[in-house]
């Protein structure tokens, strides 16, 4: 029973596609409730030791994109920036330390 | 939506003390990961921090009035390895820190800490140990993701109990606290258990081969889907 496989490129363009859509169509979606972490910090009374975030008059800030009023489509949007920027930071990230990584086993390793 | 440890829940030096675990913890992940990741894995990390970004924001209902989310370390080591997991999952704590200001800019070593380390690492051992008693099946592995990555989230809020134990800025005591956490969390580790053996059953279904956990069984497999492992582009 062989059956034939993905391509690796088909397999992350694949991957890439379900991730933005599960951010742009789901994450609309989710529960509004406050998760573990909140709901355990509200009941035994340190939520209110949360301090504003530095950078909570941004753009994005709480998975809103600015300027867009539908609640839905700006929280959608946010998601689809967010797996964008994602994949090409950790793409890139990795990227990198493996070039890294080569360049130093091949200048230090033995000439062959 | 926040979801993570945000500014001011912990004091000045614990956070402070938990970026230098966390920068130290993400140096030598990123330093195995580059030793260990050939060519094809490197888009595949991408790729899984893409897809934990996307499923953290997927809040699920958990309780009346409580959610849940994916934490995805565990997931995310038994895909690519624990070194390139735990430091796929600290570049989603960073994005969502930094775009989306959710996880306090102070608290980001204690999330990465407790949401990218200590569930890569402890996600991954149990990971191991479940496998290793497990017969050799790809549902053997499925299974042993699902359980370690429910085991991984009550790893994550110990860890966030200890943190409250050093620095905590609450008065609520560190035993009703732990307590607390970890009831809430048991139930979201049902959750993570579900979705993560949901995607290591589906990425085994489409290209086993890429699955870090499961390297080895391919050998074992009649097809010998490694025979032809050539012709694959």
């Amino acid at each position: 029973m062989r059956r034939r496989r993905a391509g690796l490129t088909a397999f992350v363009v694949g991957g890439v596609a379900l991730a933005v859509a599960l951010a742009f169509l789901v994450s609309p979606w989710a529960s509004d409730e406050p998760d573990g972490l909140e709901k355990v910090a509200a009941e035994e009374g340190f939520a209110d030791t949360e301090t504003g975030h530095a950078l909570d008059d941004t753009p994005t800030a709480d998975y809103e994109v600015r300027g867009v009023d539908d609640d839905r489509l700006s929280t959608g949007l946010a998601g689809v920036i967010g797996v964008a920027v994602t994949f090409v930071l950790g793409g890139g990230l990795f990227l990198a330390v493996r070039r890294l990584s080569r360049r130093r086993a091949t200048s230090s390793g033995p000439a062959s | 939506m926040t979801v993570h440890i945000p500014d001011g829940f912990m004091d000045g030096p614990t956070s402070a003390g938990a970026a230098v675990v966390a920068a130290g913890g993400v140096g030598v992940s990123l330093r195995r990961a580059a030793e260990v990741l050939d060519d094809r894995r490197v888009p595949l990390a991408g790729l899984v921090a893409a897809f934990v970004f996307a499923v953290q924001m997927l809040n699920f209902p958990v309780a009346v009035g409580t959610s849940g989310h994916l934490l995805g370390g565990a997931l995310a080591a038994v895909l690519v390895g624990p070194a390139a997991g735990a430091a796929s999952v600290a570049v989603v704590l960073a994005v969502q820190a930094l775009l989306f200001a959710d996880g306090g800019l102070s608290a980001l070593g204690l999330n990465v800490v407790n949401i990218a380390l200590v569930t890569a690492v402890a996600g991954y051992a149990a990971f191991i140990v479940l496998r290793r008693v497990l017969p050799r099946r790809q549902s053997s592995i499925v299974a042993a993701a699902g359980v370690a990555a429910a085991l991984s989230v009550v790893a994550s809020a110990l860890a966030f109990v200890g943190e409250y134990a050093l620095g905590g800025t609450g008065t609520a005591s560190v035993g009703t606290v732990a307590g607390a956490m970890v009831g809430v969390h048991a139930l979201i580790a049902i959750g993570e258990g579900l979705i993560t053996a949901l995607v290591v059953s589906a990425v085994l279904a489409t290209r086993p081969d890429l699955v870090w956990g499961a390297r080895g069984l391919e050998l074992e497999r009649p097809s010998g889907a490694a025979a032809h492992e050539g012709v694959v582009p």
